[in-house]
């Protein structure tokens, strides 16, 4: 066991187990914060992935963007004086059984599944080969998301000012 | 100048009325003074047509200009072969003074229209059916081909009947407008079955080619007779149009509609359209043919003429005269007075057109009294409208110095001329006894509207001279009806202008066989396609009838206005004496010679007879099949009826159930709940999965 | 033990991703639900890169996993909208008792 592996598997218990939390946990604080956990362990595992550049945005977007912008639904929508930020459950029967099927099944299929791996070749710095393909290659999708983007803002603040 | 010009010039002059006429009916209930615009275009048609006027005699005086594209073509079809129907335009001479004509008429009608219909409640309206009667009235002048003339001919019919039932409120108005279509209709079946004709047999709708085909022998089935009944066919379109016995009974009721249109559709320009018709074909008339056309105008000049003494409306009088005048027009064309033809028709335009606006003028003044026994004494008061009056009554009665007295007087040499050439005496003599009572009963309107003593001191009162807009059109047309528009030559107009330089010679494409002895060409002497075709006989005779007429006519107007003069101005005659001892005759032109009752006895009646046979036969036999029918209908049905209750229903009864059921088992699904759903998602791909593994 | 390779990390996503769809079944309130949906598009995201770096495609699934960043961020907005304004009018952010598809 060396030492990639024993950090992936840091990495991946991170994650894994702080999702679980997340998904478990009555109150809604406590889960996002448990989803922060999850966020970085993604980014780890990114890391190992050698896609440092994606791990960064990984980062600043979802923990400094996404995390914050849930927090923000949470305390908006809930009287905070009233702590009545715990979330009741549904289906919990159904859910778990199906959860379970799809996921054995799912995991059935990665496990069994004859993957065709190519060699692994040295990591090496993305940034700048991401930025020669987003402006080259995919300067059109690269476009249309500044515009996507534009319009969610527009629309967000659009509608939750209704 | 490029002849393109004048296309395009004159696609100005037929399209800028239409424009005007969809703008004013669109905007015409929103701006008030949209009627302002309409003027103005008919003001840009006018300038635009002495456009086409001017250039069309300065720089192309004897050509055609034809210009045309093709509408759609069919290729190969049964029984015909390769046809291709074509829209175009045709200017020559005749085109372009008879747009100019039209032009002027119709915009000095208009700027009439503005005083005289003012207050009415559909103002607006009203000129939008003038610029769409303008519209049609120069598709027909412009057209090169009969298949548009017969469209635009019907278009005119359209505003015609839309405009004398303008006041359709009242029952006799809208009456009016009826009958003066269902007349027109007459006619024009006929002119559409010589339509038919021409385009069976020769393929094509345009003038020109259809002449082409005659000149170079090709006959509507292979004979003569048949290209004589062609002839006549497309001259009954005419004879409804023109008013023209024996379908002239429509025009005097036409007078319903109001006075400028009256002036405008049914003296100068839409009733001239029968004789602008005939003028266009021309080229295939035969002697046959002409001679009908000659007896047909003949009869029209006469019998309106002797209605014309008896009447007492202003207007009616007015539309007799007109009717009589066509058919002077008419006579004229059959005995081949093409060109005195035309001039007439121009002539009589303006000072009809005259005539008409100086009624509307006093209709106007009178508060809407037509009846000319309450007028009298209106010289003193309505000064201009007097003058112009009397002028244009000089120009149709036919004294020197006027319009008038030039194209009658033609007309009359040419019939004296045909007479001595024929030996159809009936022609002259009919004509100068028409002159005669024309000159006497327009000076009988005159000295009773004008002259004497007021009978109605109230209206009489009132009456005034008109506003400026309705002089100014009067004076323009009594200006128009001197001689020196026309000839510097105030008794013949051989050698004036009009005549020598600018009304073409017509050509007859006819077979020499079929023609006038005199309308053969002249040995040798003239090719047969050459535009002259009168012969040196016709020449000398026209040339010796031409005094003989001017004297007699002379003679017969100045008695005519005479005899005027002697019954109504100065009493020496007992009108009232007069009549009642020639009793029956007064009685008899009085009723317009019992036209109206005679058609009600016969076609009318006749066709309510038939109606009725018709009605009787559909109620009793095809209402009994008809019935029979449905009894079995029902019996039949009845039977179905109970298999579809029991049989069909029960089934449809089994599978609403059915969905009932399934529906009530499924519907807890439903819940509403997107989380639900999903779950449901979830598993249905787990399952999915197991089976597409 | 073997060494971790791709369907290590495979495992991974899909264990990711199954917890997001519970988040989404099992939870009330809609804040949870869209923590759900982020689980869910952090595990494709992981697969993406997995297999940017395990297979023959360069760096485009890289460039993909960015762009559902992106889109993530832009979603994230609009729903926390969607959802401030179901707060607004139902005064409850509890999605099952958001049930008006069912009429």
């Amino acid at each position: 066991m060396n030492i990639y592996d024993l950090i992936f598997y840091l990495f991946a218990a991170l994650t894994l187990i702080s999702a679980f939390f997340v998904v478990t946990n009555k109150n809604i604080v406590h889960s996002a914060f448990y989803l922060l956990f999850t966020f970085f362990g993604v980014a780890g595992i990114y890391v190992l992935l050698g896609a440092d550049f994606v791990a960064i945005v990984q980062l600043i977007v979802y923990v400094g963007g996404i995390l914050i912008l849930l927090l923000f639904g949470v305390m908006l929508t809930n009287k905070i004086t009233n702590v009545e930020i715990k979330t009741g459950t549904i289906n919990i029967f159904s859910a778990t059984i199906g959860v379970g099927l799809f996921a054995g099944v799912l995991l059935a299929a990665v496990l069994y599944a004859p993957w065709k791996v190519t060699l692994l070749q040295e990591p090496v710095s993305t940034t700048g080969i991401l930025g020669n393909l987003l402006m080259n290659e995919y300067v059109l999708v690269f476009e249309l998301l500044g515009i996507i983007l534009l319009i969610a803002l527009i629309g967000a603040a659009s509608i939750a000012r209704r | 100048m490029e002849s393109q010009f004048l296309i395009n010039t004159s696609l100005y002059v037929l399209f800028l009325p239409l424009l005007g006429f969809v703008v004013t009916l669109l905007l015409g209930k929103k701006v008030k003074s949209i009627y302002l615009f309409e003027n103005l275009v008919l003001i840009l048609t006018f300038i635009a047509s002495v456009l086409i006027l001017y250039n069309k005699l300065v720089n192309f005086p004897d050509s055609k200009i034809v210009s045309e594209v093709e509408w759609f073509g069919f290729a190969n079809t049964p029984l015909f072969g390769d046809i291709s129907i074509k829209l175009g335009i045709m200017i020559d001479n005749i085109t372009a003074m008879m747009l100019f004509v039209v032009a002027l008429i119709s915009m000095l009608v208009h700027l009439y229209s503005i005083a005289y219909m003012k207050g009415d409640e559909r103002y607006n309206r009203y000129f939008a059916y003038l610029g769409i009667f303008t519209f049609s009235m120069n598709g027909i002048v412009l057209t090169h081909n009969i298949l548009m003339m017969y469209i635009f001919w019907e278009l005119v019919g359209l505003s015609s009947y839309l405009l004398i039932g303008f006041w359709f409120e009242k029952k006799s108005a809208s009456d009016a407008g009826k009958k003066a279509f269902i007349v027109n209709r007459v006619g024009d079946l006929g002119m559409f079955a010589g339509i038919l004709i021409l385009f069976f047999t020769y393929r094509t709708f345009s003038f020109e080619e259809i002449f082409n085909s005659i000149s170079a022998g090709v006959l509507p089935f292979n004979s003569t007779f048949w290209l004589s009944v062609t002839g006549i066919l497309l001259f009954c379109g005419a004879i409804g149009k023109s008013a023209q016995f024996p379908l002239h009974v429509w025009l005097p009721d036409a007078m319903e509609g109001p006075t400028p249109v009256s002036a405008l559709i049914h003296a100068a320009t839409m009733v001239a359209a029968g004789v602008y018709l005939v003028i266009r074909i021309f080229g295939l008339l035969t002697a046959d043919a002409m001679l009908f056309i000659a007896v047909i105008g003949m009869i029209s000049s006469f019998i309106p003429a002797t209605i014309a003494l008896t009447q007492n409306d202003i207007k009616k009088v007015l539309a007799y005269s007109t009717i009589s005048q066509l058919g002077y027009m008419i006579m004229a064309l059959g005995v081949g007075a093409y060109q005195f033809a035309f001039f007439h028709l121009v002539t009589h335009a303006f000072f009809k057109a005259a005539l008409f606006l100086g009624s509307g003028s006093v209709i106007h003044a009178m508060h809407h009294e037509q009846d000319i026994r309450y007028m009298g004494g209106l010289r003193k008061k309505m000064p201009l409208t007097y003058w112009t009056f009397v002028i244009s009554s000089l120009a149709i009665a036919g004294i020197p110095l006027t319009s008038g007295f030039l194209s009658k007087d033609g007309i009359l040499a040419s019939s004296l001329a045909f007479a001595n050439l024929t030996g159809h005496w009936l022609f002259p003599i009919t004509g100068f006894l028409v002159a005669l009572l024309t000159a006497f009963y327009m000076f009988r309107l005159i000295i009773i509207t004008f002259h004497g003593e007021p009978k109605d001191h109230h209206k009489f009162e009132h009456a005034h001279e008109s506003p400026f807009v309705m002089v100014m059109p009067l004076v323009v047309l009594a200006t128009l009806s001197v001689f020196i528009w026309y000839t510097p030559n105030p008794i013949n107009a051989d050698q004036g202008w009009v005549l020598s330089k600018w009304i073409e010679k017509p050509v007859l494409h006819t077979p020499v066989e079929t023609r006038f002895d005199f309308m053969k060409p002249d040995t040798e002497a003239t090719p047969e396609n050459e535009p002259i075709m009168y012969s040196t006989i016709y020449t000398e005779a026209m040339h010796h009838a031409h005094y003989p007429a001017m004297f007699i006519s002379l003679f017969v107007a100045i008695s005519g206005i005479l005899l005027a003069f002697v019954f109504y101005h100065w009493k020496k005659v007992n009108v009232d004496a007069l009549t009642e001892r020639i009793k029956p005759l007064y009685t008899f032109s009085l009723n317009k010679w019992y036209f109206d009752e005679l058609y009600d006895k016969t076609f009318v009646s006749g066709t309510l007879l038939l109606s009725r046979a018709l009605g009787w036969f559909d109620l009793k036999i095809i209402d009994g099949i008809v019935n029979g029918a449905a009894a079995a209908t029902k019996s039949l049905s009845f039977f179905i009826g109970n298999f579809d209750r029991i049989v069909i229903d029960g089934f449809v009864n089994l599978t609403a159930y059915l969905s009932g059921f399934f529906g009530l088992l499924f519907r807890r699904i439903q819940t509403g709940k997107v989380q639900t759903y999903i779950v449901l998602v979830i598993f249905s791909i787990v399952i999915l999965l197991f089976i597409f593994r | 033990m073997v060494t971790v390779g791709l369907t290590h990390f495979l495992v991974i996503s899909t264990l990711l991703f199954s917890m997001g769809i519970y988040a989404i079944i099992t939870r009330k309130n809609a804040v949870m639900v869209l923590m759900g949906v982020e689980l869910i598009l952090n595990s494709a995201n992981i697969n993406f890169i997995a297999f940017s770096r395990f297979g023959n495609f360069g760096f485009n699934g890289q460039l993909i996993a960015l762009f559902v960043i992106v889109l993530a961020a832009a979603e994230a907005a609009i729903a926390l909208a969607i959802v401030l304004n179901i707060y607004k009018n139902l005064s409850t952010v509890n999605v099952d008792e958001v049930d008006n598809l069912k009429e």
